[in-house]
């Protein structure tokens, strides 16, 4: 019995004793990225752990604020009322319209795209291009990807006439490579490499910018945004490393599995 | 002594049986319980109104889960319309027209047919059939791709099914017939089928189960657009692909009518097990 108590009591102080918790909210963009990069760090770390839970950016200031959380997770750029926080940019999410490499149309403007997607152009002709129906691909409820295209085109969900709804990005570029008259929008990392790998679609440009990884990395692509992590504070010993660790090129790898873009790329 | 060691291990493999047995249960009362108390949320949130939205559109809190039900059940009639005649005719062509090495191999091609991965069937629809659907009528992607895929994944259960109950229907029936005179064609349609119709019942149910719980190919092929169709060209969404394009980002109410979806999937197969054992009982009265 003796034993017992005392290896119960040796369990119970090394618990107490595990040293610092780290615990993260917000965006459920970040949140499954996050984790990996998390995972990734306890595994060289093992006397720290990482909470990540979700439930929005703004979730993500508010604790951060009062700090309820380590540290915030924001998908977006901050606001100027938010600015007394410390923002740290890890990686770029970008959006490229796509369509067939056979579609004769080379670029939509941001009003007509907003058109085909409320279904008031209806054929490829008012555009230029062939006298075929437009198939529109639009995404799941829930995922990122619809959240950023729905704000930048300042649409509702329940207003967009989708002929096809996808899951995940290569599921869209699978419908598009084989639809000839589809068009449907994905992240910029997946487009891209879909297409140097020579899968038949083509990324359209956005306000005159072309849809590559290199401008979304330099800002200049419109339909892109950041990735933020906020902490109330100049992040300080354990919080600190983290953060800096989620920024190194450590976890390039692991951003490029979630088809954003590295802060870092060259 | 040898005596009270035989006892003995009949009661372990009493145990053993027993144990199981209500593992087994038990499980399929928790899930029901687990599928019930996720779904929770929404059904107290909502209410009857569920049912009286305009569509699905979880992330303004709308969870009208009908249009996506009608299509899986359409996408599962459908499928048993064809997939039906399809396997009684290839069983009984293995049974009774082929010979030999032919007789072997058609047969294993039948049975590799069960043994491929749905994705597959999903993937394969997506890059050829939908493509050669759309150039009929776009997008492509519809309820028909569903079907046909989904026959064709299901046919090849009717089809064995019924060649083993062939196989193992009375032997004398086909004696008897050949010395009367009666042709081969008439012994198969008036005879050997009206004598499995049990067995066709219930190898269509099992067919019914698979295509009613298949999501990969179906999230593949038919356009996941909640609708009711209105013909056999229009995308659907099927209960399974609901749960499967959303629930991975799905949060709160959203998540919950996720969960909803896998009870009312959950029901109708209980309702369609429940109908067949009925019918089981009236037939054996």
């Amino acid at each position: 019995m003796k034993h017992y108590r005392i290896i119960v009591m040796l369990l119970f102080s090394i618990q107490s004793f595990s040293s610092d918790k780290i615990i993260i909210t917000g965006s459920s963009t970040i949140a499954p990225m996050l984790s990996d990069i998390a995972k990734q760090y306890e595994s060289s770390n093992a006397d720290i752990r990482i909470d990540i839970q979700t439930g929005g950016s703004s979730r993500g200031i508010t604790d951060a604020r009062k700090e309820l959380s380590q540290i915030g997770m924001v998908s977006r750029e901050l606001k100027p009322t938010e600015e007394d926080l410390q923002k740290f940019t890890i990686a770029k999410d970008g959006i490229a319209l796509i369509v067939n490499e056979n579609n004769s149309v080379k670029a939509i403007s941001f009003e007509n795209i907003r058109n085909i997607f409320l279904g008031k152009i209806k054929n490829w002709k008012e555009l230029g291009g062939h006298d075929q129906p437009i198939v529109i691909v639009n995404k799941a409820e829930g995922r990122s990807t619809l959240e950023l295209f729905l704000k930048f085109f300042e649409l509702k969900n329940s207003d967009i006439k989708a002929d096809i709804i996808i899951g995940d990005n290569e599921q869209g570029i699978k419908t598009i490579s084989k639809n000839k008259y589809a068009v449907g929008y994905v992240s910029v990392g997946t487009a891209e490499y879909n297409q140097s790998v020579g899968v038949p679609i083509k990324l359209l440009p956005m306000k005159g910018i072309k849809a590559t990884v290199q401008n979304v990395a330099n800002g200049s692509y419109p339909l892109s945004r950041e990735l933020n992590l906020v902490t109330k504070m100049k992040p300080v010993g354990q919080i600190k490393l983290f953060i800096d660790y989620a920024q190194s090129e450590k976890v390039n790898e692991l951003i490029r599995d979630h088809y954003f873009v590295p802060i870092l790329f060259k | 002594m040898y005596q009270y060691f035989l006892n003995r291990r009949d009661l372990y493999i009493k145990i053993l049986l027993g144990a199981s047995g209500f593992i087994c249960s038990l499980c399929v009362i928790l899930i029901f319980l687990f599928l019930l108390k996720e779904s929770f949320l929404v059904i107290t949130g909502q209410e009857l109104s569920l049912f009286f939205q305009k569509s699905w559109f979880p992330l303004e809190g709308q969870f009208n889960l009908i249009p996506i039900l009608i299509a899986s059940v359409l996408l599962t009639f459908g499928s048993i319309f064809l997939a039906l005649p399809l396997g009684l005719l290839t069983a009984i062509l293995e049974r009774f027209f082929l010979k030999g090495l032919f007789k072997i191999i058609f047969r294993r091609i039948i049975e590799i047919y069960t043994g491929i991965p749905s994705v597959i069937f999903g993937f394969w629809g997506l890059m050829k059939l939908v493509p050669f659907i759309n150039d009929f009528h776009p997008p492509g992607q519809s309820l028909l791709s569903g079907i046909l895929i989904l026959s064709l994944m299901i046919f090849p259960i009717i089809s064995l099914n019924i060649m083993a109950s062939v196989e193992m229907s009375p032997k004398h029936f086909y004696r008897v017939s050949e010395s009367l005179g009666i042709s081969r064609a008439t012994y198969i349609w008036k005879i050997l089928l009206p004598s499995l119709k049990g067995q066709i019942f219930s190898s269509s149910l099992l067919a019914i189960g698979r295509a009613l719980g298949e999501t990969m190919a179906v999230l593949m092929v038919c356009g996941n657009i909640v609708q009711v169709p209105g013909h056999l060209f229009d995308p659907v969404r099927s209960l399974t692909a609901n749960i499967a394009l959303e629930m991975s980002y799905a949060t709160g109410e959203h998540r919950s009518a996720l969960f909803l979806s896998g009870l009312v999937l959950f029901l109708l197969t209980l309702f369609l097990y429940m109908l067949s054992s009925f019918a089981e009982v009236e037939r054996n009265e």
